[in-house]
């Protein structure tokens, strides 16, 4: 068996963030697009299209990330798609953000006056352009400091992808401690990793927040 | 395509799971509650010491991820002499889970209450113990419960990753029942159909319970 130093261990968990970064960025992005396609549909005034798309954000906020990557690790595949691990948990995890990404920026469209839909209609502009010229931009900047705080969200739901077997910084730590039999320091150490990738995040949001609500003077 | 015939002999197991993971939620939601209220009487005591303690608390748990908090406990705290078995860890990591987000709930909720109620309770002679709780604290649960309440929800969809130490909840029953099934995806499927029953009976039953309990008379 190979003999493992602190350094070592280190060195490979840091290796291993690398996956849990590129899982968060990929999903996150892909989470982005998906999740502005079902806000459009939320917002829709076809009301079969506004509740699919209300279904859609229920089921994958109602119910646990584990479940909804094991159904699309074990459910491609019945597809007739050769799946990898990596695969799932970008295609899961994109899903997943998506759906919570729509809901954050619905709340910023429906915090927006009524009078920027009016004026923006009154200018001839079609629906569709609306949303794209004049709402979205708006919409977007003002639930920048949730959106962020559910990036801190994202990066730690990448963990649960150890479980369906992507070697991210989680898995990685489980077969470092199988060798190394020094749980306590593997997952002190990968608490510390995360811990140094969230923390920076969740202190922008909070500063967000602050600078938001004395822009806004709510 | 899709065989559902395994479902029948399945259902005790099932009920089995849904037991546990019901179990697990009840006790960390009144654990949690109580020690959320405990924590942010403690955010606003005059000892400068307890308050950040409190606060490094709240930060290091809300920006590591659960799975890692789980592990820790149940792989990495026996290297400190303390061996916990796989519920008991998984109701201590859960709790200490739901409260570094419940402190921050219960604080934001007592801050809504305008200063001169306890200014008001003290003024009538009530120790500061009595003022919190007979006077500051019913009225801030009217901020406090829809928050918490969601906080509980998101504890019972968190709590699937319990499986993985061994915790005979609900995804633990599913893992064993697709290795014998030979039919993960219609088996996760079930199981994420009965996720999504419990958090929709959940929200139900507190918003109720709330109409009845705290909205009473408004």
């Amino acid at each position: 068996m190979d003999e493992f130093s602190t350094s070592d261990i280190v060195i490979n968990l840091l290796l291993a963030a690398r996956w849990t970064l590129a899982l968060t960025l990929v999903a996150f992005l892909g989470g982005g697009v998906v999740g502005l396609l079902i806000l459009a549909a939320r917002i829709d005034p076809r009301p079969w299209l506004a509740r699919s798309a209300n279904g859609y954000i229920g089921l994958f906020q109602g119910t646990p990330l584990l479940l909804q990557l094991f159904l699309v690790f074990f459910g491609l595949p019945l597809l007739g798609l050769q799946i990898e691990p990596w695969m799932a948990a970008s295609f899961g995890l994109t899903f997943y953000a998506s759906a919570y990404l729509a809901e954050i920026w619905r709340g910023g469209v429906e915090a927006l006056p009524k009078g920027q839909w009016e004026a923006a209609r009154a200018l001839g502009l079609p629906r569709s352009a609306c949303l794209r010229l004049v709402v979205l931009p708006q919409a977007l900047r003002m639930t920048l400091p949730p959106a962020v705080g559910f990036l801190v969200q994202l990066v730690k739901a990448t963990a649960v992808t150890s479980i369906i077997g992507y070697a991210e910084l989680m898995r990685t730590a489980n077969a470092i401690n199988n060798a190394t039999f020094e749980p306590f320091t593997v997952y002190g150490m990968v608490a510390a990793i995360y811990f140094a990738l969230c923390f920076p995040l969740t202190a922008y949001a909070r500063r967000l927040e602050a600078g938001g609500q004395h822009r806004f003077g709510r | 395509m899709l065989d559902f015939s395994w479902l029948p002999d399945a259902l005790t197991v099932l009920a089995s799971g849904v037991a546990t993971t019901m179990g697990l939620i009840v006790v960390v939601t009144v654990l949690g509650t109580v020690l959320s209220i405990a924590g942010a009487a403690a955010r606003r005591s005059r000892s400068k010491g307890l308050r950040r303690a409190v606060g490094a608390y709240v930060e290091l748990v809300r920006n590591t991820p659960f799975l890692v908090q789980l592990f820790f406990i149940f792989f990495g705290l026996p290297g400190l002499g303390i061996r916990l078995n796989a519920v008991t860890a998984a109701i201590l990591a859960m709790t200490l889970n739901m409260t570094a987000y419940g402190i921050e709930v219960v604080r934001a909720g007592l801050e809504a209450v305008p200063k001169g109620q306890g200014e008001g309770g003290a003024a009538l002679g009530l120790s500061r113990t009595r003022v919190f709780l007979s006077v500051v604290l019913p009225q801030a649960l009217r901020v406090i419960f829809p928050a918490l309440s969601s906080q509980i929800i998101i504890i019972l969809l968190e709590s699937a990753v319990v499986s993985q130490i061994a915790v005979r909840d609900l995804t633990y029953e599913a893992d064993l029942l697709q290795s014998r099934t030979f039919r993960p995806f219609e088996t996760y499927l079930v199981v994420t159909g009965l996720y999504l029953g419990l958090a929709t009976a959940m929200r139900r039953g507190m918003e109720a319970g709330a109409h009845r309990w705290i909205f009473r008379g408004r």
